[in-house]
This record gives structure tokens, C-alpha cells and sequence, in this order.
């Protein structure tokens, strides 16, 4: 969501802040916390495996071609031929949905991946390039990311029309700069430390101390901050393909899929509900898993 | 001391204003860059490249870039906002029909969700690790990833289709009385709602950790001030610049929100007329309401972060 980058970056803050070490008293987690952080983790773990798995094989599991019209019936509720029932047009439901995550989770993770891949790419570089190069990439950053997300993609829909290529463009164009100030801070840090210094008295080149002594170190919060950005991410994308300015017919993603049966609202269509509880259920596992991990990492540390 | 607190707002001001000129060119360069322009749009695709580069001379459109930019950019000043190309209206006009109602949603939203948020987050980090705080945690981590669209789904579907208790579509013109009026507002406010008290329930939460946390708390304990006072009178009146920060924060959220729910509840809001304008590729249009949210966006950040600044003495005393 727009809006979506101060917070990452904020928790991002306090994440390192909690690495760098604290001077505050740390208060020992309970025993019965654990049992609750189990829970939150298992939920989300088979939840967000689920439609992994979904997105990888759903197509090949699909009973009907995505496209065609099998039923005489509109909107038709669960039956045994038709699992979710039928959609506007008499469309297998199911078969529908079974492809359409396929695009939802797929798109998402490519743009998440990128924006993880360009934040923390230049985050990390920037650390070792002269201050105005630095002060300037920053300031692009800073830039972007005052912009809320659905507002990027709205402009640059306006300006080029919809395409599954651009709709990843600005994805990455609004969550690369959270990645990047994340990624800048630990690596700033990073950098500081005594074995980094050794290295760059040692002669080494930027490179080397950017992929061999600084990269190793990041790996795991850039990842959980990948995690989030992958939930802002299907957030997004489903938003625009919703408003009917994101995935195009004939291609649907879950998005799409409720904007397509919105007008079985008044009758309560599942063919609405399916696709809205799909998309739900994604990020809320996939949002469950990341805390839940990000959690026992930080009381790992303690 | 003053100098450096006042300095100190003074530079927030000025680099949130920067920010808004560089958001602006951003904004400006993206929808100037497509190869087709305005005027093509305007008159179609079976117009004379005579007519187009007419329209083009008359709009303007054969300036260089910066001067285009610029002359752009006074019109917000003086408030030309340059015409929309769909209905030939003036952008200013649509836009002032356009902005109370979605200022009013906004201001009932967050007069609603702001007390409703304190108390959970105040409740579930006084309750640290227990049962309420768990459950509150689960409930709110899941509520900052539902989609607007399955919780207005969700809404319709209960509150219009099975109990028919409310109206699915907002028509703010049929607004007459108290009860009218809290049925129009009562399902975009809810959907608004639910997002945004998760969001702040869980940062007002931190915060008021943040504090629990500290020396000063644990020396309170010590002299055994109950758990009551030592987080309403000691923990509190120190997390409030905190908290405010959260409020802020989380207020932004509204922007990307509100998008969503105009448009599922027709609502004629500045959101839906911002999609509508680009479903019809209205560039000027887009390009207003791309500047008024990304505008009030920094806004809510910049008192985000006004707060924190005056409310730690440590950052006033650098």
C-alpha cells in the first residue's frame, strides 16, 4: 500500500537497532510467548506454502481450461463438477483461480526479488562510493519514496496504459527505495566494523568488500525485509488489477478475478468471495511467517 | 535552546518542501515522457498531424520540457490547473467538488479509529505476553494484510446483502438526516477502519514498549508504584510524542486506502476521480490528484516526524 514505505523502513530501524546491541535492560521472553509465536508460524507456513505450491502446479491441476465457458449457469454456487461454482461468463471457477495465483504470487515475487536486488544492490555500493555519488542516490531514493505506492502505478498507468511489465517497473520503483534504505543502514554499520577495515587496509577492492566481507552479513534481514515487501507487493498489484488497471483480460490474476464477478455482490457469488479470501489468505500468512521469523531472530540475538 | 528547536522545525519544513518539488518533477517527468501527447488524445487517432501539431501550439505542448515544467508548476501557485481532457472542465472545478467529501471520510475515519487504536495498543502492551496482547497481536498482524477490497466485500455482503441493514452504494447527495448520513459513511468508514486501527494499535504498542522498557520504569517498579500508574502517569506522558509519530505514520495509510474503497462504494471522492481520470487517461487531471495525495502524504510525514522532534528533549537539545 502507498503508504506502506515509512513502515517497513521504521521496523527495519528497529530491527538494527536491536542488532547493534541496545543499552536498555532486554526483558527475558517468556516461556508462553513461544507457544504463541509457534502458532502464528505454523499458520502462516502452511498458509503461504499452500499457495506456492498453488502457483507452481495449480495450472496443471486446473479440471477446465481457464477460458472456457462450461456451464449454462451464471454464478453458480459449490457442486461437484464446478468445486468454487462458475463465474460471470459460466466460467469454471476454480480452474480460473488455479491460474490466476499462478500470476498474482509469480509477479509479485519477480518484483519483490528486483526491488530487493536494486535496494540492496545500490545500499550496499553506495556505502563504498565517494559521499556526493552517495548523497545523491540517496536523495533519488528519498524522492521515490515519498511517494505512496498506488499513486506511482496510477501515474504511470495514466501516462503508458497497463502492462505486466510496467506494472513490475513501478512495483520496484516503489519498494526498491525501502529495501535500499534498510540495506544503506546496515551496510553503513557494516562498514565501520574492525573486519571491514582490515580488509580496506589489506587493499582490497570495493567489490570484494562488498560481496565477500559486507553481503554475508545482510543476507538474513534483507531477506525478511524481502518477505514484506513481497505482501505490500501482492497488496498492490491486486489493488490495481481490482480497479481494472492492472492485469488485462485475457490474463487474469486474483485481483482481477474479484473485479470481473464484482456484481455477484448482491447475490453473494462465491465466485467474488473465492478470489477476495484467496488473496486474503496469501498475505496474511505470508505477513504471519515473516514476524514470526523476524521474532525469533531477534530473540536469537538477545 | 529555542533557536536550535525552532532551526530544527525550520529545516524539517524546508526539506519536506524540497521533497515536494522533486515528488512534482517525478510526477511531471513520467507523464510527460509518453511519445503520444495530450493533444493526440484530445483529438483521437483519425486526426490530421495538421490538426494535432495545431492543438499543440495551442496548448503549448511544443515548449521545451523545463519551461513546460515550470509554467506547470506556477499554475498550482495560482491555482490553473490546466483542463481536463475528457470533459473539457477546468481541473480546479473538479477538484474542489471532488475534495470535502473525501476530507470528510477521512476526518471520520480518523476520529473513529485513533481512540479505538490507543486503547488496543495501550491495553495489549500493559498486557505484554499475555493472553489479550496475543490475541490482539494475531487479530491486527492479520488485519495489516487483508486487502480494503475483502474487507468491503466482506461488509457488503453481511451488513447490505444478508441483513440489509445498509445501503451497498454511498450516495452522499441523499444525505438528510443523522441516520442517513451514518448509513452512507458506515461501510467505507468501517473498511477504512479496520485497517488503520491494526496498523496503529501495533505501533502505539511499540512505542509505549519502547518505554516500558526503559530504566526509569523498572526503577518505578522498584519503589512499587502499581502497574496502573507506572504506565498511565510515568510510561504514557513520555510515549506520547512516540505515539503521535505512530498516528501520523499510520494515517498515510489512508491515501493508499482510500483508493480502493471510493471506488468499490462510489463514492465521489478525489480517489475515484483520480481513477476514473486514468481509465480515460486524463493527464492534467491525473497530474492534480497526484500532487494533492503525494502532498498530503509528505504532510502527515513531516507532523510524524515534527512530533518526534518536539517531543524528545534530546533531539531538541542537539
Amino acid at each position: 500500500m502507498s503508504d506502506t514505505n515509512t513502515i517497513p523502513a521504521a521496523k527495519g530501524e528497529r530491527q538494527h537497532y536491536v542488532t547493534t546491541g541496545s543499552h536498555l535492560p532486554m526483558v527475558v521472553p517468556k516461556q508462553r510467548n513461544r507457544s504463541g509465536l509457534q502458532l502464528t508460524r505454523w499458520i502462516g507456513l502452511s498458509l503461504f506454502s499452500f499457495w506456492l505450491l498453488v502457483a507452481l502446479f495449480g495450472p496443471l491441476l486446473a479440471p477446465y481450461p481457464m477460458s472456457a465457458f462450461v456451464s449454462e449457469q451464471i454464478y453458480a454456487g459449490a457442486s461437484t463438477s464446478h468445486l468454487l461454482g462458475t463465474d460471470y461468463m459460466g466460467r469454471d471457477m476454480l480452474s480460473r483461480m488455479l491460474t490466476g495465483a499462478r500470476y498474482t504470487v509469480g509477479l509479485a515475487l519477480v518484483a519483490a526479488l528486483l526491488s530487493s536486488l536494486v535496494g540492496a544492490g545500490f545500499g550496499m555500493l553506495t556505502v563504498l562510493l565517494p559521499y556526493w555519488l552517495e548523497e545523491s542516490i540517496r536523495r533519488i531514493f528519498d524522492t521515490l519514496i515519498s511517494i505512496p505506492s498506488k499513486m506511482m502505478a496510477l501515474v504511470m498507468v495514466s501516462a503508458f496504459g497497463t502492462s505486466i511489465p510496467l506494472l513490475i517497473l513501478a512495483a520496484v520503483l516503489s519498494y526498491a527505495p525501502g529495501a535500499f534504505r534498510i540495506a544503506h543502514s546496515l551496510a553503513k554499520n557494516l562498514a565501520t566494523l574492525e573486519y571491514v577495515q582490515v580488509a580496506r587496509t589489506r587493499g582490497e577492492g570495493r567489490l570484494y568488500i562488498a560481496t565477500v566481507e559486507i553481503f554475508p552479513n545482510m543476507i538474513q534481514p534483507i531477506l525478511t525485509d524481502m518477505g514484506m515487501r513481497f505482501v505490500f507487493i501482492v497488496l498492490l498489484l491486486s489493488g490495481m488489477s481490482f480497479l481494472g488497471l492492472g492485469v488485462q483480460p485475457p490474463v487474469a490474476d486474483l485481483g482481477s478475478l474479484v473485479r470481473e464477478n464484482i456484481g455477484g455482490l448482491s447475490q453473494g457469488a462465491l465466485a467474488l468471495i473465492a478470489p477476495a479470501l484467496a488473496i486474503g489468505s496469501l498475505t496474511v500468512g505470508a505477513n504471519l511467517l515473516i514476524d514470526s521469523l523476524s521474532n525469533s531472530r531477534d530473540n536469537q540475538k538477545e | 535552546m529555542r533557536d536550535s528547536l525552532f532551526g530544527l522545525v525550520l529545516g524539517r519544513l524546508a526539506s519536506s518542501l524540497i521533497t515536494l518539488l522533486l515528488v512534482s518533477l517525478v510526477i511531471f517527468a513520467i507523464t510527460s515522457l509518453l511519445p503520444g501527447d495530450t493533444a493526440q488524445q484530445v483529438l483521437g487517432q483519425f486526426a490530421t498531424p495538421e490538426q494535432v501539431e495545431a492543438l499543440r501550439t495551442q496548448l503549448g505542448l511544443d515548449q521545451p520540457p523545463l519551461l513546460r515544467y515550470w509554467q506547470w508548476l506556477s499554475g498550482f501557485a495560482t491555482g490553473d490547473l490546466g483542463r481536463s481532457a475528457s470533459n473539457g472542465m477546468d481541473v480546479i472545478q473538479l477538484v474542489n467538488d471532488r475534495l470535502p467529501n473525501s476530507l470528510l471520510l477521512a476526518a471520520i475515519t480518523t476520529v473513529i479509529s485513533v481512540p479505538v487504536a490507543l486503547i488496543m495498543g495501550i491495553a495489549a502492551a500493559m498486557r505484554r505476553g499475555g493472553v489479550l496482547d496475543r490475541t490482539l497481536n494475531l487479530i491486527t498482524l492479520s488485519m495489516v494484510a487483508v486487502p480494503e477490497f475483502l474487507v468491503a466485500t466482506l461488509a457488503v455482503l453481511i451488513f447490505a446483502v444478508q441483513l440489509g441493514w445498509l445501503p451497498a452504494l454511498s450516495y452522499v447527495s441523499t444525505v438528510d438526516s443523522l441516520g442517513a448520513f451514518m448509513k452512507v459513511y458506515a461501510m467505507p468508514v468501517l473498511t477504512l477502519c479496520s485497517v488503520l486501527i491494526a496498523q496503529m494499535a501495533r505501533m502505539t504498542r511499540a512505542a509505549l514498549i519502547d518505554q516500558l522498557d526503559s530504566a526509569y520504569i523498572e526503577m518505578a517498579r522498584l519503589k512499587g508504584v502499581p502497574p496502573m500508574r507506572r504506565v498511565l502517569r510515568h510510561a504514557l506522558p513520555n510515549a506520547i510524542g512516540p505515539i503521535a509519530n505512530a498516528v501520523a505514520l499510520s494515517l498515510s495509510y489512508l491515501l493508499g486506502g482510500v483508493i480502493i474503497v471510493e471506488t468499490i462504494f462510489n463514492y465521489p471522492g478525489i480517489a475515484s476521480l483520480m481513477v476514473d481520470a486514468v481509465s480515460n487517461r486524463d493527464l492534467a487531471l491525473v497530474q492534480a490528484c497526484a500532487m494533492i495525495f503525494c502532498g498530503a502524504y509528505l504532510l502527515l510525514v513531516m507532523l510524524a516526524d515534527l512530533c518526534a522532534i518536539l517531543s524528545n528533549p534530546r533531539l531538541r537539545n542537539r
